[in-house]
């Protein structure tokens, strides 16, 4: 209870600081909205304010700081202009409608669930492999951890486009990146979990002569569990920052990122404020619901903390 | 075909090679933990060079290694360019910004217990959200160079770095508190001799994730504007132009960049925490 208390001071502290920062960001063009509404500005015309510090200009002006929170094209929209869009476009829009906020949600939940499903099977798989395979794990893992320093997210654009140029549109080259993206810090957990029995637990299997698929199966899968579940958080938000960048360079027309893309070419700042924080929620739930299962699954198996 | 039967035999070799090397007496050596991976990845390249060749897959879609590591040659200059611009502007300054921001701020934060309680949970859910997506936002207000590029940097590691320190700083017991107390050590003294050494794992940890995250946040800023220079830049204009092999190039400075930078930080790190028993191997 009194942590909750503190993460709403915080929250509030936050959103406190967000409105004061809209005066000072959105003042310049506030004031020269004023001035050709025919508002008396301190001092007279854009060019003598261009230089000016913006702490003078909101001293000088202050009838004009409730209308920094109203603008409609702010530098920095306010918190309600953003939370007044994300209701009109996800609530108040019909869901097939290209304007709503939940279609192009699901254009990349889609493509993020499709590619987080293939590259966590087949992290799994590359896993299993390499804990049974001495070769495997020679061979494979060393790159796998070096993969985790570099910017793979850099293939993105090529992926897309050599996809497309054979042929494949749609969610696939999305999901495709969205399935890299999550590959290599499912294997690299997944390892370290099926690794995490003791020799001590693994030799009492050997005295009750269990086979290897047995050992598989009792011990070292069920072992792995919870370092499965800190990987997968980690890959499905990797996956949606895929998905959202995977939209970025061929223009996509639908999706977050195509919403983001939109609005930081058309100036539409509310717009890409709503997509950020569609985003954001978007991957709050999805992280929130991994760490629902996994509660809910450890407990099942005794093995919650 | 030749070169495709060419290919598998080269891949059956290379496999029976590490096979004898990794189930053979020496595995255990230093040497062969080494060549296994090395031998791994070369025949990757050998075989995409000749099956790429061999199935006659356009070239304009895959190129071949040695046509990528033609063009490296061709334009390092270009390259060099890019990198001062991308990584040493972008991602490098960011970093340190944001480093030295968070850590401050974890500090401030670590005072007061309550302000921790709330801080912590809304740093590791932000640390979990998509941030690259206030790059527009960021290029919008900072225009085209660097400085936005390292704005977004500077958010991206902010957070990790953040959670990590917080973590770090509580690291230490009832005990070892205690004693300083006993030893009638200041806040101050505390925190530089007992508390701050115990908390540079977590930190290095935190640093660690960063770098990778840096390198994202530098690069995918390029995607919503950038003067004509930089790795983001290049990577969508050439894919634009379909002259792929700029592309892998430019990937392949970014993959040496990346590792490089993390190799550092690491080695920093084994200077700093050498006391650590996971440094003492």
């Amino acid at each position: 209870m009194r942590s909750l208390s503190a993460v709403l001071t915080v929250v509030a502290v936050i959103v406190s600081f967000w409105y004061a920062a809209c005066i000072p960001m959105n003042i310049k063009g506030v004031l020269t909205e004023a001035e050709r509404a025919g508002a008396v500005v301190v001092p007279e015309g854009a060019r003598e304010r261009r230089d000016l510090g913006t702490f003078g200009l909101v001293m000088g002006n202050q009838f004009a700081i409730p209308a920094t929170w109203a603008q409609e094209r702010p530098r920095l929209p306010a918190p309600h202009q953003v939370v007044v869009e994300l209701w009109q476009t996800t609530v108040m829009k019909k869901i097939t409608s290209k304007r709503s906020l939940v279609h192009h949600a699901w254009v990349t939940l889609s493509a993020t669930l499709l590619g987080f499903a293939i590259g966590t099977g087949l992290g799994v798989l590359l896993a299993v492999g390499i804990v049974h395979s001495k070769v495997m794990d020679m061979s494979v893992m060393p790159w796998a951890i070096v993969s985790q320093t570099i910017p793979i997210i850099a293939l993105a654009p090529m992926i897309i486009v050599v996809l497309y140029s054979i042929g494949v549109q749609g969610i696939i080259p999305k999901a495709v990146i969205s399935a890299y993206l999550s590959f290599f810090p499912v294997v690299v957990g997944m390892v370290k979990g099926l690794r995490s029995p003791d020799a001590m637990q693994l030799d009492l299997l050997r005295t009750y002569h269990a086979s290897r698929a047995q050992g598989f199966w009792k011990l070292r899968l069920p072992a792995s569990m919870p370092y499965l579940f800190a990987s997968l958080k980690i890959g499905i938000a990797a996956s949606l920052v895929g998905a959202i960048v995977g939209e970025l360079p061929t223009g996509a027309v639908a999706g977050l990122g195509a919403r983001l893309l939109a609005g930081s070419y058309y100036g539409q700042t509310v717009q890409i404020w709503s997509a950020l924080f569609a985003a954001a929620i978007l991957a709050g739930c999805l992280v929130g619901v991994l760490g629902l299962i996994e509660r809910v699954m450890l407990k099942r198996m005794g093995m919650a903390r | 075909m030749m070169l495709v039967v060419f290919a598998f035999v080269l891949w059956v070799f290379g496999w029976w090679l590490n096979v004898r090397l990794a189930n053979g007496p020496v595995a255990d050596t230093k040497v062969v933990q080494l060549a296994v991976p090395v031998i791994f990845g070369v025949t990757v390249l050998l075989v995409w060079e000749l099956l790429v060749r061999g199935l006659q897959v356009p070239l304009v879609i895959l190129p071949t290694p040695s046509m990528i590591a033609a063009r490296f040659a061709v334009s390092t200059s270009i390259l060099w360019a890019d990198f001062l611009q991308t990584f040493i502007k972008g991602a490098l300054s960011g970093y340190v910004i944001g480093g030295v921001a968070a850590f401050l701020m974890a500090i401030a934060v670590d005072r007061s217990d309550f302000l921790r309680r709330g801080l912590l949970p809304v740093g590791n859910f932000v640390a979990a959200l998509p941030i690259v997506g206030t790059a527009p936002i960021l290029v919008m207000w900072f225009g085209f160079d660097w400085h936005s590029k390292a704005a977004v940097v500077v958010v991206m590691v902010f957070f990790p770095v953040l959670v990590n320190t917080v973590a770090g700083l509580r690291e230490t017991s009832t005990m070892q508190r205690d004693l300083m107390e006993t030893y009638a050590a200041s806040y101050w003294q505390g925190l530089f001799k007992l508390r701050l050494p115990a908390a540079m794992p977590f930190v290095f940890n935190g640093l660690k994730i960063a770098t990778t995250l840096a390198l994202v946040g530098a690069i995918v800023a390029e995607f919503f504007g950038s003067p004509t220079v930089g790795m983001g830049f290049r990577i969508s204009t050439s894919v634009g132009q379909l002259a792929l092999d700029m592309v892998w190039a430019e990937i392949v400075v970014a993959a040496l960049a990346g590792s490089v930078f993390y190799g550092v930080v690491a080695l920093i790190e084994r200077a700093v925490t050498f006391w650590h028993p996971s440094q003492r191997g």
